[in-house]
């Protein structure tokens, strides 16, 4: 018994401690947030949510936000469309390639946006250079279209290469795509039918948080597309931070509120994937 | 949910192959020549599947590499003389002067950051693991999954509203009386505290989460105190994971670029900026290769990272699986 006595004061103890660490960082991470918001609001005659109504209104807002949008869609499309056949051959027929697309999928990681950057303008440079009169030319005008800039779909799949790869794998390792198939394929059915009623269904979870992951780091991004001069929405909050200062921080506001939108509906969709496959 | 009586596509394809998955697998091992015969019919063209995205590296990737090393040992084209003779020029050019300020000064921000965010962060991770509300842990890791997102434009501009020149809290505590200032060394430190103590929680719950009960219940038989019990048991165990997590911060700090560049301008100097500068030809005309060099010595920076990050990972995994 002697040994119960000391372990009950030891738990009310980590218990406080527990209580003024968890207080502690409420505060330092509310804070800001909350000043944020009154900040935004906050105006010499009181309140004022001209902030939030003017934004419809800004000059560029509906641009920068379809621009973003559009690129946000078309890189999420190709990462998918490149990573998840890739991924499923490598597991049923080609394994020897597995560590290859590995190691090519973290890559990405070690090179910082802004050198990324610095290279793809390098690339871009050595177009009108050489080749001048060659087909290659309109594809470098075509890659820089400024109505839709192809470079920044590049350099996007490729920061959002890592993630995608990361959760689609996550995604691959929890299912026999294998045995899928196998047994698809046994019972009669077509390749393309395996793949897309069989080993996709199964993979919604992994599909989804890949996707999301890529959407929320195109709706941020803000390097590549400011250095290369175009400008989507974060460039838009940059330019807009330096005459409103209201204005770009209630954009900032409402950008947190819809990356916690998005994860909360991944989070929402994959229990409810979870919920279905074990009951 | 489950009283749906539409059954979705998936529901049934997900439940019905879930039990053919186990079935197929003890078939495997006394039968295992019919398994065979179908995967090796598909092997042959498979890798083909592969071929687009190993395409888009090459080229995506790829390109932009050898620009970056070419370009960073020849001569600028927008330069006088005309480009591309071989040179050493660039290279020394960004390890001296302010570019070398720079770069130290990157170093020792990421540095800082990272090692305040570990030290924080684990606190702060232990709370939430050991804690026995199950919706306190979901919403605490949500928050650190959205806030370690919230890097970039979003927070410079929350914190430019909250302890910027005319920010709210510095209205409220008169700070700007008592010298502080946002657009300093401290105040960048302290933004980039917020997107990087939410990123050390995640990364360090799991290793946490993986520390058995039993041994602390085994420590604590040994009549050792909580101390001890963290000092010889629990830190050994977590350092790899310590370790990999302020690898992973360095990084992170060290390649952000959006935070600093919307917040402190010229005040101090950051080695992404200078890129970014060089490159928009704001400094000098003429000097694009050498923001090549500064991106090549940026990827060295980040290739050893990695080297030290990769392996660390490793080790974690073999004892908290």
């Amino acid at each position: 018994m002697a040994q119960l006595t000391p372990a009950r004061t030891d738990r009310t103890k980590v218990r406080w401690w527990r209580g003024a660490v968890l207080g502690i960082a409420a505060v330092y991470f509310v804070v800001p947030l909350a000043a944020a918001g009154y900040f935004s609001i906050d105006d010499p005659q009181g309140y004022s949510l001209e902030a939030y109504t003017g934004l419809l209104s800004a000059p560029g807002f509906l641009d920068s936000l379809w621009l973003t949008l559009g690129l946000a869609v078309v890189t999420v499309l190709v990462l998918l469309l490149l990573l998840v056949p890739a991924l499923i051959a490598v597991r049923l027929g080609a394994p020897k390639l597995r560590p290859v697309i590995d190691v090519l999928c973290t890559l990405p990681l070690v090179v910082p946006p802004v050198a990324l950057t610095a290279g793809l303008i390098g690339v871009l440079r050595w177009g009108p250079d050489y080749l001048m009169d060659t087909p290659f030319f309109q594809t470098f005008v075509f890659v820089q279209d400024p109505d839709f800039p192809v470079v920044l779909v590049i350099a996007y799949v490729l920061m959002g290469l890592p993630l995608a790869y990361r959760a689609l794998d996550a995604g691959l390792r929890a299912v026999d795509v294998r045995t899928l198939v196998e047994a698809a394929r046994n019972c009669g059915a077509s390749w393309p039918r395996a793949v897309f009623t069989v080993v996709l269904p199964n993979l919604r979870g992994a599909l989804l948080n890949a996707s999301f992951l890529t959407l929320a780091l195109v709706l941020g991004e803000f390097t590549a597309a400011s250095i290369l001069g175009y400008q989507p929405f974060p460039v838009w909050i940059y330019t807009v931070g330096n005459s409103q200062a209201h204005m770009s921080v209630a954009v900032s506001i409402l950008s947190l509120l819809i990356t916690w939108l998005l994860l909360l509906l991944l989070a929402t969709l994959g229990r409810e994937r979870h919920a279905k496959t074990t009951s | 949910m489950t009283t749906a009586p539409t059954p979705v596509p998936t529901s049934p394809a997900a439940t019905d192959l879930g039990g053919g998955a186990g079935a197929s697998r003890t078939a495997t091992t006394t039968t295992p020549t019919p398994r065979r015969r179908p995967l090796a019919r598909l092997g042959g063209a498979s890798w083909l599947a592969t071929v687009p995205l190993l395409l888009f590296f090459l080229i995506g990737f790829g390109l932009p590499a050898v620009a970056i090393v070419i370009g960073a040992f020849t001569t600028s084209t927008d330069a006088e003389g005309g480009g591309g003779q071989f040179t050493f020029d660039n290279v020394t050019a960004s390890v001296q002067g302010a570019y070398w300020t720079a770069m130290l000064s990157s170093l020792k921000l990421s540095a800082l950051t990272a090692l305040l965010a570990t030290l924080i962060g684990l606190p702060i991770a232990q709370a939430v693991v050991t804690s026995r509300h199950t919706w306190l842990r979901q919403a605490v890791l949500t928050a650190s999954g959205v806030l370690a997102n919230f890097g970039g434009l979003p927070l410079a501009f929350a914190f430019v509203a909250t302890l910027g020149n005319a920010g709210e809290v510095t209205k409220l505590l008169n700070l700007t009386d008592h010298g502080w200032s946002l657009y300093s060394f401290t105040g960048l430190t302290i933004v980039y505290l917020y997107f990087l103590i939410p990123l050390m929680v995640l990364t360090i719950t799991p290793a946490l989460d993986g520390l058995r009960v039993q041994w602390r219940e085994a420590a604590q038989n040994n009549r050792a105190t909580t101390a001890q019990y963290w000092r010889h048991v629990a830190l050994p165990i977590l350092l790899p994971s310590l370790l990999g997590g302020f690898v992973l911060l360095f990084g992170s700090a060290f390649a952000a670029y959006a935070t600093a560049a919307a917040m402190v301008g010229a005040t101090v100097p950051l080695v992404s900026r200078s890129i970014a500068d060089a490159l928009s030809g704001n400094v000098l005309v003429g000097q694009g290769n050498l923001a090549l060099a500064l991106s090549l010595n940026m990827i060295v920076v980040a290739v050893l990272v990695m080297a030290v990050y990769l392996p660390l990972q490793r080790r974690s995994a073999r004892w908290l699986s």
